[in-house]
Order: C-alpha cells, then structure tokens, then sequence
C-alpha cells in the first residue's frame, strides 16, 4: 500500500471524551440558532451586534427545512436566540414545528413578549427551556447595560413564568465588572421565582468589543467568580463558559474545552455558519445552510470545521502547567482582542493575557466583523453605559418595538 | 449535574436481570461511541466505545445483561467494567429494566452480537 500521509492527525481509538471531542462530532452537541437579527433592546455588550432585521433572513419554509434536518442528524435539541428571536412572527410556530420533530427548544429572550398567556403556553410544552437575559440583579445595574426598562420588562416575565407554573426556567447573566458583586443577589432573585441560575462569560464578539476592556472581570472578580463557582457550582449552570478559570486550580466540572467547530456552532439569522455564536466574522464562516448539501455538509465537510477538529499542538500555552485544564481558553477571545489564536485567553488567570494584551504593539488591528445590525437611530430606554443621554420614554407609547420594522 | 453519586449502585443495577434501552432513549452513533439522549429528562451522555453501543442495542434481545455481554464477546476481564458503565446507565435512567421477557425462542435465536465493527 502506498503511504499517504494524513494531512490531518488521526482520531485516536479509546482516551478521554474531551480528548475524543477535540476530533469533532458526527453532529453538534450544542448548536445555536439566532433566529433573526432585530432586536427591541440595544444591550452594549450584544454578540451578534443585534437590532434590525436582516432582509436575507431564512423564511418560515427554509427554517422548517434545517428543522427536518436536524431531526435527520439527531441533533435533540436547539439553543433558540438572536437578537429577541420572539419578535419573528413565525417563532411559536416555529417552536412546535422543533419539538413536533424531535428537536427540543432552549431559547433565550429578554421577556418582551412573555406575557400570561404565553407563559401559561410555554408551560403546558413539553422539550421547551426558557432563558430570561438579565445582567444585573438590580434595575441600576441592569438597565445600564441592557437600557431602561429592560429589568422591569424582564422580572415581568419571570412573574408570568412562576405564576403558570412553568418548571425549570433559567435567568441567564453574562457576569460583568459591574455585576461580578451580585452572583449571590441574582441566587436570590432567581430562587425567588423558582428558576435556575445561569451564568456565562462576556466575550469581546460583536457589540462586547467596544465594552470589553471597560465590562471585564478583574482578575480579582475572577478569582472571587471561581470560589463562588466551586462552592455554588452544584445549582448553577455555566455552560462550561468559564473553564479558563480551572487554571486557578481545581478543575470546573463540565467540559473543558473550546468546542468551536467541533461540537458547537451557530446558525445565524441568513443561514450563515459559524465555528461559534461568539465568532460572527468570515474567518469563522464554514457555509450556509441555503447552500447544496445544506447544514449536514457544512457541519461534517467544511474544510474550516475540519481545520478546528484537532487538538491544539504548540504555542505558548501547550508549554503552561495548566494547559489541561484550561487549554488555552476561548479562541473568540484571544480573537476578537487581536492575540494569537495558539497563545493565552486575553483573560488568562495566570496573568499571561495581560502581559500579551500590553504588548500587542500600536499596528495591532483587532478583527472586526463584517456583520453589524446595530440599530442606526436611538432607541426607546437605550443604555447609558457609554455615556448617551437615555432617550425617555413616552407613557403612551404602548408597544415597545414601537418604529422598529420587524416583519 | 448528574444525579448524585449513590453508593447503592448495585441496588439499582442486576446483571442478571433482563434490561433494554429505555424507551424515551435515542442513540446517536458518532466516530468513538454514542451519543445517548433522553427525551424525558433531557440528559444528555455518552457511550465511550462501539462495543459498549453494541451492548446496549442488544440488551434487549437477551435474557439479561450478563448474557447481552457474553453474547457481544466482551472479554471476561473487561466485564466488570461494562457492568459499571451500564450500572451508571441504569442509574440515569438511559436503560430500564425488562419486564417482559422475550420469548423463549426469541432468546435462543438471539445469536452474537453483530454490531461491535
Ligand atoms: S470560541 Fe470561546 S465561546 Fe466559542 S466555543 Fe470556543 S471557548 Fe466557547
Ligand atoms: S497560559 Fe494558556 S493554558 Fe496557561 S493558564 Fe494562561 S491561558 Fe491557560
């Protein structure tokens, strides 16, 4: 037989999951679907720099189609997001059409339109997860960040939720320098209503990277975040975003690893798939499902999905003490802040990610994405973080996505 | 979380009782294993080997497990291991116990597992 050498390193046989994981997945575990782009809020930190609608946005045919197609791959379930993907007219069809066909619902908004009456729908479903976004356990902090308004119309929600009887929702926060204090007020808060915590890392993707340097933990706030994990960590869900802090020590449960193509990814509003939902920029772009072959040959033929699907060899952090246990933390992070993909998270516990961040010299261009949606005029309550003056909002002014175009 | 480590393992789990994929259950074959999912409490886990797949696809055509593992040529030092892993299973709920025996013909015509590739 003639010798062909692998391009790629061969899957071993046996070994550890999170080793068998670097090698990608037949289907994603953990694939996120964003919905639509539009978007009532104008939260400072938003991922996918979410606020008006794309007018390429997948049709209700075309979404039924990655449905069928996902329940073909056994993909058992979906997280749900966008932008507020409730505010797509066909999003309560498109929830029973998922769970009608296998493919269980998780999805995340930030309440608007969780009134009594779908809150007491969203109880009576089965295979449906509910995420109500909140990033401060009080309105101050909050609405700061995510605008005026956003707290109220949030615990509303939650309210609504509770009194249907709704099981197991979560309130999903992205910890921040200014929340960092509060993880035992949002366990308050969250037990008040019966749900379940959510916590998750900020990343500098999409509108995250104008507020990155001012909204991430301190080291300190991160050590305090890793303590608090290891003693509360039984009751709250992380997402396993927060494995870059197991190099303080003991490793975080969970998995722990960078998943980004290889057992996470996103869809996006237009179809487009990324490695991840905090990678929306074209080094990530691995296909569309518009295109032949749809979801199913992106996810398993793309030569980018190919290229992730191998564990990380060198750079500087193979080289640190606790490269297994964190390996290297977040590829979107290192990304988006202009550090090399093989060296530390810009976060690094060991401090490593300041020394790089100090020196990226003055030339350094951070990677900006192609894709902005950011709504273009002010909007209704809009956050105060950057120092704009809150538009007030009208008592009359009944609908909040008042002026938005959101067919 | 999983559900808590019980230290009555063997309580829940008898070899030497018939068990099945529980119903609510739905394999995913991927390159290393499986991947487990269930419908009804949503936990998602994982089969670390083909022959461990095999083993509980064929759990039901066996009179019990010890016979499922015999049958998909599991070597004898290996099974402690195989009854740990489906005792893990049994306890989250991703096998459940037989209640109707096949046929006993059925059981005889249960031949050698064929899916261990
Ligand atoms: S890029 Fe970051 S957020 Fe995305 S999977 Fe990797 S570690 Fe997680
Ligand atoms: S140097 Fe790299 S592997 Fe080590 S702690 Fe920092 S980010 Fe993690």
């Amino acid at each position: 037989m003639t010798a062909v050498l692998p391009s790629r390193p061969q899957r071993p046989t046996g070994g550890r999951l999170v080793d068998q994981f670097e090698y990608g997945l037949d289907a994603p575990i953990c694939l996120t679907w964003e919905l639509t782009y539009a978007c009532n809020l104008a939260c400072v930190h938003c991922l996918s720099s979410s606020g008006r609608r794309d007018p390429r946005e997948l049709s209700t045919a075309e979404a039924e189609a990655v449905i069928d197609e996902l329940q073909r791959m056994q993909v058992f379930y979906v997280n749900v997001g966008g932008g507020e993907p409730t505010v797509r007219p066909d999003f309560w069809h498109l929830l029973d059409y998922a769970i009608g066909h296998d493919v269980g619902v998780k999805f995340s908004t930030n309440g608007v339109k969780l009134d009594k009456t779908r809150a007491a729908q969203l109880a009576a479903t089965d295979y449906v997860d509910v995420q109500i976004s909140l990033d401060g356990a009080t309105a101050e902090v909050n609405d700061r960040v995510r605008g005026t308004g956003s707290f109220a119309t949030a615990t509303r929600a939650l309210e609504n939720l509770a009194e249907a009887g709704m099981k197991d929702f979560k309130v999903s926060v992205v910890v921040t320098r200014e929340n960092a204090g509060q993880l035992d007020e949002f366990k308050a808060l969250t037990d008040r209503y019966g749900a379940q915590l959510r916590i998750t890392r900020l990343r500098p993707s999409g509108r995250g990277a104008d507020v990155w340097d001012e909204l991430h933990p301190t080291q300190a706030q991160q050590r305090e975040l890793y303590s608090w994990l290891l003693a509360n960590g039984e009751q709250v869900l992380t997402g396993d975003s927060f494995f870059h802090l197991s190099a303080f020590g003991e490793a975080l449960p969970g998995l722990n690893l960078c998943g980004a193509g290889r057992v996470v990814c996103l869809i996006d509003p237009v179809g487009d798939v990324y490695a991840c939902p905090f990678a929306i920029h074209e080094n990530f772009l691995a296909g569309n499902v518009r295109d032949e072959g749809g979801f199913q040959r992106v996810w398993q033929q793309s030569e980018l999905f190919a290229d992730l699907r191998s564990p990380q060899t060198g750079g500087a952090c193979t080289k640190c003490a606790h490269f297994d246990a964190c390996r290297g933390g977040c590829m979107a992070a290192k990304f988006f802040t202009g550090l090399p993909l093989d060296g530390p998270d810009p976060e690094c516990v060991q401090g490593y990610g300041e020394t790089a961040l100090a020196a990226r010299d003055a030339a350094t261009v951070k990677p900006k994405s192609h894709l902005d949606h950011s709504h273009t005029g002010p909007v209704r309550g809009q956050p105060t973080l950057l120092g704009i003056p809150a538009i007030p909002s009208k008592i009359c002014d009944e609908s909040p996505l008042a002026g938005l175009d959101l067919r | 979380m999983t559900a808590p480590a019980g230290p009555d393992v063997t309580a829940v789990f008898d070899p030497a009782l018939p068990w099945q994929k529980a119903r609510s259950v739905a394999l995913r074959p991927e390159p290393f294993g499986a991947l487990v999912y269930h419908f009804g409490n949503r936990k998602l886990s994982f089969l670390k080997s083909r022959t461990l797949v095999a083993v509980v696809e064929a759990l039901a055509d066996h009179p019990s497990a010890e016979a499922t593992l015999v049958a998909c040529g599991v070597p004898e030092t290996q099974r402690p291991a195989y009854v740990k892993a489906l005792a893990d299973l049994a306890r989250s709920q991703m096998i459940e116990e037989r209640t109707s025996v096949p046929p006993t013909t059925r059981t005889l015509a249960a031949g050698p597992c064929t899916e261990a590739v």
